[in-house]
């Protein structure tokens, strides 16, 4: 089922301060696909979401990122916000005072808007966010929650499905959503992703246990080690990973 | 940290857009402040005998008073002497006497300000008292709360016409000898507001005062005095703006509330004063004396406060809690952005039994603002069974500048219950991002944030302030992020 390009990275090379950390990332994704992208601590898993997702403190220095044929790095964050990129964040944020629901809307508008859209009223609004709570097993209590405050860490990834799910973007990118997650929860997030899976969309699932494959089944998974994609095979890569362990694919990349 | 800094700088150098100036022909006596001046502020006035008698009293007091310097502020040595006590906007005729009366241009200038004066406002149920400079102009729907008995009206006007409930309060709050800048006020104030609701009224519509520096080095000395008389309820809207200019000019106000029993009085203010350009030239100095008394039973008194202008703000509205099971509750927003200090806080002075009081500040600092917030609390030995909760919570926005809270609790009586919260945090790179990447631009990231932050005071406004409020915010905040 997949379809055009939507991602396509090239030699991508990234460093944070003086440190290399990225060297030289190829991948292409296409619509319809769902990656998953595992590797080691410090293989440079979070900086590939940092630097697509466009957070300051990351310098290219080499290669370049084409998104639905545009060149990904140009765009500010909230451009690649709108244009359908997602980051899922590994540590999310708490915003005091800020609610839920409004957050939401304000974002999903912001969406639409680029869209050429007009903004979703409030109550249409609340329709729609009440059904997406209930396939992502969120109680509609959190809607009249601060931005994550006081949640647990469970909820807080919940909340981060819950955005995924109502902002319905174009590439999802999953930024180790499955760490620290109980089995429900990780059914919550392999769940959100597969609403996901049709030909229009694509998903990134960056993760460094092979457990939350357990649930979603990805088309391609790549080896990440040294800042570079080692090795890349179908789901059995993934279980041929828990049974060897990443060691042998850090000595290839010499890391 | 290369693409959100940038944009949180422009977001705090955005200009003030209150600063335009009105050329209006004005009266305006020799600067300077000894005896005569006074005499000649009393006499343009045309006031009774018992005011100047009060006004060089303050004034005498005031010579032996030296200015205070506790404050945790900075600001070169004002000059009393060069200061202008009064100027009034020249009328061809007398005073006016209706709103076709009044210079065109002034009436401009309010509406570039967006004051509602004219009769539309009566819908959103305002009545404006404006105060151009140092007298009032016109008094809005003054009849319309006539009918009822309320009085609304200029603070001379009240001199003149009310003698009696202005010599029966003035100075029984904030009496002319409490510090430094009210005796100042208390020997040259030129006008303010007036207001007395009687018994049992509920007063059916916002009561609002807008006051505007406009002249050169005039300094600002109004005066507001409000009483609610047993069972009555009024809420009063105060905001504040001046034209930009290079020097300092001088607000020195006092404010007086008076709330017999159960009865209610809010007093909400939005200050946008000229807080100076961004290295801190001009600006106004606004040190203001408020205070409220709930003299008896089941009073209530609640200050609101959204801070946002000034180069430096020195104020600390306070309810003195005599009655028995009176309320006293002060809710502010500060902000400091650029080089602006700000050291506000209140007083609750619990004397009653079973009296109670709330303060809640959220204070904000960007730029290289400056933010203090200075609470006391004091329950005294009569007041068993008193309850006090504070919570005072600091936002910081950017790396250079600063908050600090000095509470101060003095509690003399074992039955009462004192709490005190306070947190100081950051806008974080990370919050920016993460709003950013749903889709928000950094403008719009930081307004969120602090509206967040401002959410508990703001709900306290009544609702076209809380508007207002969140909109100045915006605009105080622009170029802070970073």
């Amino acid at each position: 089922m997949s379809g055009d390009v939507i991602l396509q990275i090239e030699n991508l090379h990234a460093q944070v301060g003086t440190t290399a950390i990225l060297r030289g990332i190829d991948l292409i994704v296409r619509r319809g696909e769902v990656h998953a992208i595992m590797g080691p601590n410090g293989s440079g898993k979070s900086t590939l979401c940092n630097v697509l997702a466009g957070r300051d403190g990351y310098t290219v220095t080499a290669g370049r990122v084409l998104y639905d044929g545009q060149d990904l790095l140009a765009m500010a964050p909230e451009e690649r916000a709108r244009a359908g990129v997602f980051l899922a964040f590994q540590y999310p944020v708490e915003i005091p005072g800020v609610g839920n629901t409004y957050f939401l809307r304000t974002a999903l508008n912001a969406v639409r808007k680029h869209r050429g859209l007009e903004p979703i009223d409030a109550m249409d609004f609340l329709t729609l966010v009440k059904a997406k709570m209930q396939s992502v097993d969120m109680d509609p209590k959190f809607l009249n929650r601060s931005v994550n405050e006081g949640f647990s860490g469970g909820e807080k990834k919940r909340n981060e499905i819950l955005q995924m799910a109502v902002l319905e973007p174009t590439l999802a990118i999953l930024d180790e959503t499955d760490s620290g997650l109980d089995i429900d929860a990780l059914r919550v997030v392999a769940d959100g992703v597969n609403a996901l899976r049709n030909d229009r969309h694509a998903v990134v699932a960056i993760t460094h246990y092979q457990r939350l494959l357990n649930y979603l089944v990805p088309d391609v998974v790549h080896v990440l080690a040294g800042g570079r994609i080692v090795k890349s095979g179908d789901k059995q890569l993934a279980s041929e990973l828990e049974a060897v362990g990443y060691a042998p694919f850090e000595a290839a990349a010499g890391a | 940290m290369t693409t959100a800094a940038p944009k949180i700088e422009d977001l705090i150098n955005r200009e003030y857009e209150a600063g335009f100036y009105t050329d209006i022909e004005a009266d305006t006596i020799p600067h300077g402040l000894n005896d005569d001046i006074v005499r000649l502020i009393s006499q343009k006035k045309d006031e009774p005998e018992f005011m100047l008698a009060w006004r060089l009293k303050a004034f005498r007091h005031w010579q032996t008073m030296r200015e205070p310097h506790w404050q945790n502020v900075h600001y070169p040595p004002i000059d009393y002497q060069d200061i202008t006590y009064y100027s009034a906007p020249k009328s061809r005729a007398g005073a006016p006497k209706s709103l076709d009366e009044v210079d065109p241009q002034l009436l401009e200038t309010y509406e570039k300000l967006g004051i509602p004066m004219r009769e539309r406002e009566l819908l959103a149920g305002v009545a404006v008292d404006a105060v151009f400079d140092s007298v009032s102009v016109a008094t809005t729907f003054k009849a319309k709360l006539g009918e009822m008995g309320i009085i609304f009206c200029s603070f001379s006007e009240a001199v003149k016409e009310h003698p009696e409930l202005v010599q029966r309060y003035l100075g029984s709050v904030v009496p002319y000898s409490d510090n430094y800048f009210a005796a100042l006020n208390s020997a040259v104030f030129s006008d303010g507001s007036f207001c007395y609701i009687p018994p049992g009224v509920r007063c059916p519509m916002e009561l609002s005062t807008y006051f505007r520096i406009n002249a050169a080095k005039t300094g600002q000395f109004e005066r507001t005095l409000i009483i609610a008389d047993a069972g009555s309820s009024v809420s009063y809207l105060e905001g504040c703006t001046a034209p930009m200019r290079d020097e300092n000019q001088l607000h020195a106000a006092v404010v007086e509330l008076v709330a017999h029993r159960d009865a209610q009085i809010k007093y909400s203010t939005v200050q946008n004063w000229y807080p100076g350009d961004k290295d801190g030239k001009g600006g106004i100095y606004n040190f203001v004396t408020k205070r409220g008394i709930c003299l008896e039973e089941n009073a209530k008194i609640s200050w609101t406060q959204v801070e946002t202008g000034s180069a430096i703000t020195w104020k600390y509205p306070s309810c003195i809690l005599k009655g028995d099971r009176s309320v006293g509750e002060f809710y502010s927003v500060a902000l400091t952005n650029h080089m602006q200090q700000a050291d506000t806080g209140t007083k609750m002075i619990h004397i009653g039994k079973d009296t109670k009081s709330t303060i809640l500040s959220k204070a904000i600092s960007a730029g290289r603002g400056q933010n203090s917030y200075r609470g006391l609390v004091k329950v005294m030995k009569s007041a068993s069974g008193a309850r006090n909760y504070t919570q005072c919570d600091s936002l910081l926005i950017g790396d250079r500048c600063g908050a600090h809270t000095f509470p101060y609790m003095e509690v003399r009586n074992a039955s009462a219950r004192v709490e005190h919260e306070a947190t100081t945090s950051k806008i974080s790179e990370d919050q920016l991002f993460y709003c950013m990447q749903r889709g928000l631009s950094a403008e719009d990231a930081v307004s969120m944030i602090v509206s967040g932050f401002c959410k508990q005071v703001f709900k306290e406004l009544p609702m076209e302030f809380a508007v207002e409020a969140q909109k100045l915010l915006g605009v105080s905040l622009e170029g802070s992020v970073g």
